[in-house]
């Protein structure tokens, strides 16, 4: 088992003749993923790579393929329109790579969502990989290794960073899950260790948070009330000045809240083991699985 | 992006608010001559990018023209929070009866734009928000329909008595909600609206901040950068497209996304060393970026040792080996180089660093020690 994506997953790529999002459509095909669609307005009727058919609309391509997920990586300004488009096509599962959607953009996508019960990942995030079975986004497959720890995290490359640690030191993965940089993002934290929870192929769950905003204060009640595996949890940005936006539009102090300490505090109230650094991520996965 | 008052005031003006007369200046002439224009005592208010302007002493009151200029020929030059104070905005003193604070901002929570009012204007609305919560009321807006007048005229009622000046709010806000949209902001606010000596409500200070990924699509909003309000160095690394933000320690780090470099950072410090700064290189690796990057850590006296932290995902390695093997032909530095890299191409990257004479190593713990105990050493 695993979260959001699995062998049976019928993705259709939307972007998929761009530069980014050919790219990565062939390495996802490459690691196994079913890809049956990609759309591109005007390249309708082309093969991608000779063999996946593309279309003009998200309707048609679902029409024709059955397609029940989508990842976007077309430029930041049209991406919350495609958001709509595959959420208007019914698409269950929506992962948006994107980096740099504009956030009152956003404020448009969630309710549109929300009336039609779509599950968005992203954006700016890297996607969902749930090794040995799918991938969809750009989490390098060959990094990862099948197993049962659950990783959800708000970071790319220090994601990477701890799945190397995990898969290096025996500790494969079931799904691994990047929500997302940005100040508003479809899929949080609590979804993803709800669906741990649930998850019979997780054994225990590795949070990667960082400064900004209050959602891992959130996450830690709700690992207090509700989750009963092992949790090992990281805030990245204890250094960071703050009123500055360190680089991921969410990734900032205001005033004196979002700090990576009151974060950090409350994850270890929430009996939630707290790492120091990424390096810390096996001894205490080690510590908590006996 | 932050705006300056002057800018946010002409923005709300254009959606409609009543704002009082006023301009920018440069000069102590040019203030005076504003002064002249407007014909009575005017307020003189350094344009920086700080809060704290009045108690750092760059408001002042003037009742002639000649004050005017004795008052902005203080505030010209003068440092606010390590910001110079280059422009001033000259504005008829207003006659205050009450103040309000009025306020929008993106709230991660709810996922909406939502509204702050507030009876308590004029002071620092985190302030009031600590000790007197009550005395805020907020209203999450659906940006499909916009703030409804019945919902703006309900949070009017709570800052006024007099249905006039209730109608009057609830225009303001359905019009400051209108500029905060087109400027594409991440806030918007009046501290404070006032009441003047006529019962009428104007807006008497503006704040916007504009959500960077929003300038792409809106150059007139990007056209009202300031780059004079930046650090030289910042204002480089986002022209070459790099995230850049300096810090005060000794170890300039180099590295790929942004929880990484946050996670670098703080790893400099787990190590007993401090970070020079935040440098985030982006997820395509172009060598020429890696130039540009190393000629803004160089840049920086204070740094001692640069340490480069690459996880090749869509990053490859080789590229940026590339980058560093150009740069250092390009750029004398005399600095040591302490370089990580692991993932896509990490073999072909070794190569290029070998032949060139640096050794790289894998593992970040051990490359972060080494950069911080070279940095020691050569303090």
């Amino acid at each position: 088992m695993s979260i959001f994506i699995d062998k049976k997953t019928k993705l259709l790529v939307q972007g998929i003749t761009g530069r980014d999002g050919s790219f990565h459509a062939k390495q996802m095909m490459e690691y196994g993923t079913k890809v049956v669609a990609g759309v591109t307005p005007g390249k309708g009727g082309q093969k991608f790579e000779g063999s996946v058919p593309v279309f003009d609309t998200v309707q048609d391509a679902v029409a024709e393929t059955g397609a029940n997920a989508a990842v976007i990586y077309v430029p930041a300004k049209f991406a919350a329109d495609a958001i709509f488009e595959a959420a208007d096509a019914m698409i269950e599962l929506v992962v948006c790579i994107s980096e740099g959607v504009p956030v009152l953009d956003m404020t448009r996508v969630m309710p549109y969502l929300a009336e039609r019960g779509t599950t968005l990942i992203g954006p700016n995030c890297p996607g969902v990989i749930s090794p040995g079975q799918s991938k969809v986004g750009i989490i390098p497959g060959n990094i990862c290794k099948k197993g049962k720890i659950g990783l959800v995290s708000r970071s790319g490359t220090l994601t990477y960073e701890v799945i190397h640690q995990l898969s290096t030191n025996g500790f494969g993965q079931s799904s691994c899950v990047g929500i997302g940089g940005d100040p508003i993002i479809g899929t949080n934290f609590i979804d993803c260790l709800e669906a741990f929870e649930q998850d019979p192929d997780t054994d225990a769950i590795v949070m990667m948070g960082e400064i900004g905003g209050t959602d891992e204060q959130q996450a830690a009640q709700f690992v207090h009330e509700n989750v009963t595996k092992p949790v090992i949890g990281f805030i990245a940005g204890q250094t960071a000045p703050p009123g500055r936006r360190m680089g991921h539009a969410g990734a900032i102090i205001s005033g004196s809240s979002g700090t990576a300490a009151e974060k950090m505090e409350a994850l270890a109230e929430a009996g939630i083991s707290v790492m120091k650094r990424p390096a810390d991520v096996v001894p205490l996965l080690k510590e908590r699985l006996g | 992006m932050n705006l300056h008052e002057y800018q946010a005031r002409a923005l709300l003006k254009d959606a409609g608010v009543p704002v009082p007369d006023g301009d920018v200046a440069e000069t102590g002439q040019e203030v005076e001559a504003i002064a002249k224009r407007i014909g009575r005592g005017v307020v003189v208010k350094a344009q920086v990018h700080a809060g704290g302007r009045g108690k750092a002493g760059g408001v002042k009151l003037a009742d002639t023209p000649a004050e005017a200029r004795e008052a902005a020929d203080k505030i010209l030059g003068m440092q606010i929070k390590g910001l110079t104070v280059e422009k001033v905005l000259v504005a008829p003193a207003a006659e205050i009866t009450s103040e309000s604070y009025v306020g929008i901002i993106v709230d991660r929570e709810t996922q909406r734009p939502v509204f702050m009012v507030s009876p308590e204007g004029g002071v620092d609305i985190e302030e009031v928000a600590a000790k007197t919560p009550d005395k805020i009321f907020k209203l999450a807006v659906d940006p499909r329909f916009g703030l409804m007048t019945h919902e703006a005229m309900g949070l009017a009622f709570k800052l006024y008595e007099d249905v006039k000046q209730v109608r009057q709010a609830a225009q303001v806000m359905q019009q400051l909600y209108n500029a905060f949209i087109g400027a594409g902001a991440s806030l918007a606010e009046i501290n404070p609206l006032i009441t003047d000596d006529q019962g009428n409500v104007v807006a008497l200070d503006a704040k916007i901040s504009v959500d960077d990924n929003e300038l792409q699509r809106k150059p007139e909003i990007e056209a009202l950068r300031d780059e004079s309000a930046e650090a030289p160095s910042e204002v480089e690394a986002r022209n070459a497209g790099l995230t850049f933000i300096k810090l005060d320690g000794d170890v300039g780090c180099c590295v790929n996304g942004a929880g990484l470099a946050m996670a670098t950072m703080d790893l400099v410090k787990y190590y007993g060393g401090d970070p020079a700064n935040f440098l985030d290189i982006g997820g395509s690796s172009n060598p020429e970026k890696v130039v540009s990057a190393l000629r803004i850590i160089t840049s920086d006296p204070n740094v001692k040792c640069i340490l480069f932290n690459i996880f090749g995902g869509i990053t490859r390695c080789d590229d940026v080996a590339n980058g560093i093997v150009t740069a250092t032909k390009q750029i004398d530095i005399e600095v040591p180089i302490v370089i990580r890299l692991t993932g896509t191409n990490e073999k072909e990257a070794l190569v290029i660093l070998k032949e060139a004479g640096f050794s790289a190593l894998t593992d970040m713990d051990e490359a972060v020690e080494k950069a911080v105990s070279l940095a020691k050493e050569a303090r």
